[in-house]
């Protein structure tokens, strides 16, 4: 299983801040998982397309080729606004 | 030391337990405190909610001050951020650095809450009288 996140609006948009998934067979980067991912809908297709949407594994931010693997946590959000 | 917490913060106790934990070595402690501004993009902000990635954020946090530690000589590094509900005038964020001279103790404070503004997983949400909406990135 892995561990989906979503934060802020994209949260929103998704109705959801988290997912227990079992990891799809044969995919094995975040790039790959997103695109599992928007096959889902409209929404999910449309909220994931942002090209400004940062991904983290594992609480690290990451790059969309970055690998996944079972037992990982996997993050997905708008650029941040702290501060 | 890094902090994540809903409760307000005491910027005077915090410099005083920064002085303190460095006494006779200091030579300088620099501070920054963020507020919530009452306008923002040209509206009025009633209320601010922060939303952050509770276990990344602190580690942002941690390497951030570890980084800080590292790149000058700093004796000590805090960095403080309010998550939850605020209001305008609320102290939001808090960055202090001690160190033996002004320069490492200036620019360490200015690195990190810089750095923190772009890498850190915090999200503003503010309500305006046209209602409630997330904050926008800066495109730098």
């Amino acid at each position: 299983m892995v561990q989906l996140r979503f934060f802020a609006s994209l949260r929103e948009t998704l109705g959801t801040g988290e997912e227990l998934l079992e990891l799809p067979d044969g995919i094995t980067t975040v790039a790959q998982l997103t695109a599992w991912l928007q096959t889902r809908g409209t929404a999910w297709q449309q909220a994931l397309a942002d090209r400004r949407l940062h991904t983290a594994v594992n609480q690290s931010v990451v790059r969309a080729d970055a690998p996944v693997q079972d037992g990982d946590e996997i993050a997905w959000f708008p650029p941040v606004t702290g501060g | 030391m890094i902090r994540v917490q809903q409760a307000d913060f005491d910027p005077g106790a915090e410099l005083e337990q920064l002085t303190a934990h460095c006494a006779g070595r200091a030579g300088a402690v620099a501070s920054f405190t963020g507020l919530v501004r009452d306008l923002n993009e040209g509206a009025a902000v009633s209320r601010l909610v922060l939303e952050h990635y509770p276990g990344m954020t602190e580690k942002v946090l941690e390497a951030l001050a570890a980084q800080a530690m590292t790149r000058w000589q700093l004796l000590d590094a805090v960095i403080i951020h309010r998550v939850g509900p605020l209001e305008p005038g609320d102290r939001i964020v808090f960055v202090a650095a001690a160190s033996a001279h002004r320069k490492d103790a200036f620019r360490a404070c200015e690195y990190m809450i810089d750095t923190l503004k772009t890498d850190a997983p915090f999200w503003k949400q503010e309500d305006t009288p046209e209602g409630r909406r997330w904050v926008a990135a800066r495109e730098n």
